[in-house]
């Protein structure tokens, strides 16, 4: 079965709006050096799609610079490769002409184009809120074996405090058909299996109901197409056992960062041979450790400069750390400047920030200290 | 579609460079690893980027498999281009017989068709054995300021030194009236970096008249130059400042990563205004243990520190498992240091395994040599590498 991709870049932005004030969720930077959709182009990517249509709403200057041409995913092509699909105000729009379209179901409606005139038999939706390395490969198999219009791809969480209502819960039967969707409610308890926001779906299947949408003015994929739907058409969920987060807040991003610093979890996101995740080459220098410097328990991009005290941390590219400073539990993007004799503990910083001598920040994992893109403290 | 380059660069990378022993038994020397997560070549290359230069010939001839496939189409240094980019220039078989490049000069005579290709009026000779950070466009805008015919790149060094390069002696305007190379008594402490930039239509003239010399060795240092000079050519000598380092040598290699190091590195790779680009697999960003402990080193993304390191400089992919020491070393891409094993003062090539408790090398020291370890090598636990040792695959 021959397939595309289509990722949505900005649905799920209200979970994080530290983060995405300026930027998509796409481009939201993780685990160093990545933004989070290097994490749904790469499980593409290495299963073979070489065409993947990106989605976008507002705020999409961050991701387009960090997208490019898409060569640091190998998908500078002529035929196929990436295509950024902005804002496209269609007939369809129920709200009249000059508004965005608000949901997924009217999101696809506005590139129609581009998913009536693919010619891949199904296409893999995709959201960026979803961290985890998959082999998407065993999903379009297993769709193709049991001839499924959609299939979902589910994972299955043991403690259900962790999740939010942004999360969709799913009800499989022992033949994996899926019999509900419905949105995660604080009453559930024990296990539960959510949905993972990737799916695989037939595309002339997608046509048909995107037509059928347009027709009756729907406007939810999930509750006006897929539950309708979920009796008559042949939905399969496809279990994901290996590591898998959602990032629904700020704390939950914090979290699943941190989880980086477990040896199991980073091999089972980066570690995997033949699926490595990629992500825009910036070329920096080898990260400089001085003379004196203490690292512990932390990841490390290059480009960063350490004369201080680093423990259980993620520094992304660029980062400094003055001489005499402690840095604990925190997140440091891009560029960050930390100055000598700084403490800081559970700090997330944006890109840029700058944090003076001698300054004393601390937050707590459950509500991390966050300061803002090019701030200074 | 009839365009023209102002100036193309020829850049020599088909040297064996024996000197490097074990490390260039599979490979040229231009793609040697250096500074954890680059190649000898990328500097050569991300300069000509970086100064305007976006046609690039690569000449190449010793073990040229790992430099074709590391160049490829030139994406890394943004050589991917229409018309231009970055080509890689083997010996090839043409009407009159096939021959290897038999010298430098040579080397460059037998692809004139591909520089008037892009109908340059100046070419810059380069070569792939220099560790620098040098704006060729600041040395050809020297070189059209003077008019010269030929622009050689020089670099003061000590006068104990000097005995060992190719010496220019200058006028006070900067020309060239006398060229020695490795002087036993050097009048002058201006040393050539092996950078050339010919006004193209007099190279050509003096690459055919060389070519039909039966007794030229054809090399650049030994025949042209001296004979530009003695025809009383236009040459000058172009000072330039900075930090320049041939590694043609073990010891020299291992300084040069060293200079990465310390407070104030004399070689600075963290220059957003000069960056140097390589090719390199996607790899995590580096994960430093719970008992790692890193001190004065340099590393790479791929690297897992459980152990100590200190004084080196780490390739990408780079194990340092619990108890494991590095010192005073370099370690090339994806190797793996064992529980309890000791690297002191070494030099590891690529996909290196050193053994649970072995030992490599010695501390620095007087007498001490650096302990070399090929590509591939596999030192069985409890081995003992000698210091000054050197380990080749097979």
């Amino acid at each position: 079965m021959t397939a595309a991709g289509l990722i949505f870049s900005n649905i799920h932005d209200e979970s994080l709006p530290e983060l995405t004030r300026l930027r998509t969720m796409a481009s939201v930077p993780f685990g160093g050096r990545y933004r989070l959709i290097d994490f749904a182009l790469s499980n593409m990517v290495n299963s073979g799609i070489s065409k993947i249509g990106i989605i976008t709403h507002y705020n999409y200057q961050s991701l387009l610079d960090h997208i490019g041409t898409g060569k640091d995913w190998d998908l500078a092509r002529r035929s196929g490769g990436i295509k950024i699909l902005p804002p496209f105000i269609t007939a369809y729009d129920a709200k009249g002409p000059g508004s965005l379209y608000t949901t997924r179901l009217e999101a696809m409606l506005g590139v129609m184009n581009f998913i009536t005139r693919s010619t891949e038999d199904v296409l893999v939706l995709s959201d960026c809120d979803t961290i985890c390395n998959i082999d998407i490969h065993d999903v379009i198999s297993r769709h193709e074996e049991t001839g499924a219009d959609l299939t979902v791809v589910t994972k299955k969480i043991d403690n259900c405090g962790t999740l939010s209502s942004r999360h969709s819960v799913v009800t499989v039967d022992e033949n994996d058909r899926l019999i509900d969707i419905a949105g995660y409610t604080p009453d559930m308890t024990g296990e539960v299996e959510v949905f993972t926001n990737i799916m695989v779906i037939n595309r002339r299947y997608l046509v048909g109901v995107l037509m059928d949408a347009a027709a009756h003015g729907y406007s939810s994929f999930f509750k006006d197409i897929l539950s309708r739907d979920i009796g008559k058409a042949n939905y399969r969920a496809y279990r994901f056992d290996g590591f898998y987060s959602i990032i629904s807040s700020l704390p939950g991003y914090f979290d699943c960062s941190m989880k980086l610093l477990d040896n199991d979890v980073r091999h089972a996101l980066f570690g995997v041979e033949d699926r490595p995740i990629y992500t825009k080459v910036r070329n920096s220098a080898p990260t400089a450790y001085r003379n004196g410097s203490t690292v512990k328990n932390s990841i490390i991009a290059d480009g960063c400069v350490i004369e201080g005290e680093v423990e259980n941390c993620v520094l992304f590219r660029g980062v400094r750390i003055g001489r005499g400073s402690k840095v604990t539990n925190s997140i440091l993007m891009q560029d960050t400047c930390v100055g000598q004799n700084v403490t800081l503990n559970c700090v997330v910083t944006d890109k840029n920030a700058v944090i003076r001598d001698e300054r004393m920040l601390s937050g707590h994992s459950s509500m991390p200290f966050f300061i803002g893109k090019g701030l200074m403290v | 579609m009839f365009k023209k380059k102002e100036c193309v660069a020829m850049l020599l990378a088909g040297g064996q460079g024996s000197r490097l022993y074990v490390l260039t038994s599979r490979l040229a020397k231009p793609a040697v690893s250096f500074g954890g997560k680059y190649r000898i070549i990328d500097f050569p290359l991300s300069n000509c980027v970086n100064s305007g230069i976006d046609t690039v010939g690569v000449l190449t001839q010793y073990q040229p498999l790992l430099l074709n496939d590391y160049i490829g189409n030139g994406l890394p240094w943004d050589l991917d281009r229409t018309f231009g980019g970055v080509k890689i220039l083997p010996p090839y078989q043409g009407r009159d017989g096939a021959d290897w490049y038999r010298g430098t000069a040579n080397a460059i005579y037998q692809n004139m068709q591909f520089i008037d290709r892009y109908d340059p009026d100046y070419v810059i000779v380069l070569s792939g054995d220099h560790i620098y950070k040098m704006d060729y466009s600041a040395m050809l805008a020297f070189h059209k300021r003077r008019g010269a015919d030929c622009t050689i790149a020089v670099i003061d060094v000590p006068l104990e030194e000097a005995s060992r390069f190719g010496i220019m002696s200058t006028r006070d305007d900067g020309s060239i009236w006398k060229f020695s190379e490795k002087p036993k008594n050097p009048d002058s402490t201006k040393a050539s970096m092996g950078i050339y930039i010919f006004n193209k239509k007099k190279l050509f003239s003096y690459l055919e008249a060389d070519e039909k010399d039966p007794q030229s060795s054809n090399d650049f240092g030994k025949n042209v130059i001296p004979a530009m000079l003695a025809a009383g050519e236009k040459m000058f000598a172009y000072p330039f400042v900075g930090y320049w380092k041939d590694v043609g040598t073990i010891a020299s290699l291992w300084e040069a990563n060293m200079d990465m190091l310390g407070e104030h590195p004399e070689l600075q790779l963290n220059d957003d205004k000069w960056r140097i680009y390589s090719r390199h697999e996607a790899c995590a960003p580096h994960f430093i243990g719970k008992e790692g402990m890193v001190s004065n080193s340099s590393v790479t993304e791929g690297c897992e520190i459980y152990g100590e390191v200190r004084g080196s400089v780490l390739g990408p992919g780079v194990r340092v498992m619990p108890g494991a020491r590095v010192i005073d070393s370099v370690i090339m891409s994806d190797v793996t240091v064992c529980e309890g094993a000791e690297i002191r003062y070494s030099i590891i090539d690529s996909e290196v395994t050193v053994g649970k408790n072995a030992r490599v090398g010695a501390d620095r020291g007087d007498g001490v040599g650096i302990a070399v370890i090929g590509a591939g090598v596999r030192v069985a636990d409890n081995e003992q590498i000698a210091p000054g040792a050197m380990l080749d695959p097979d």
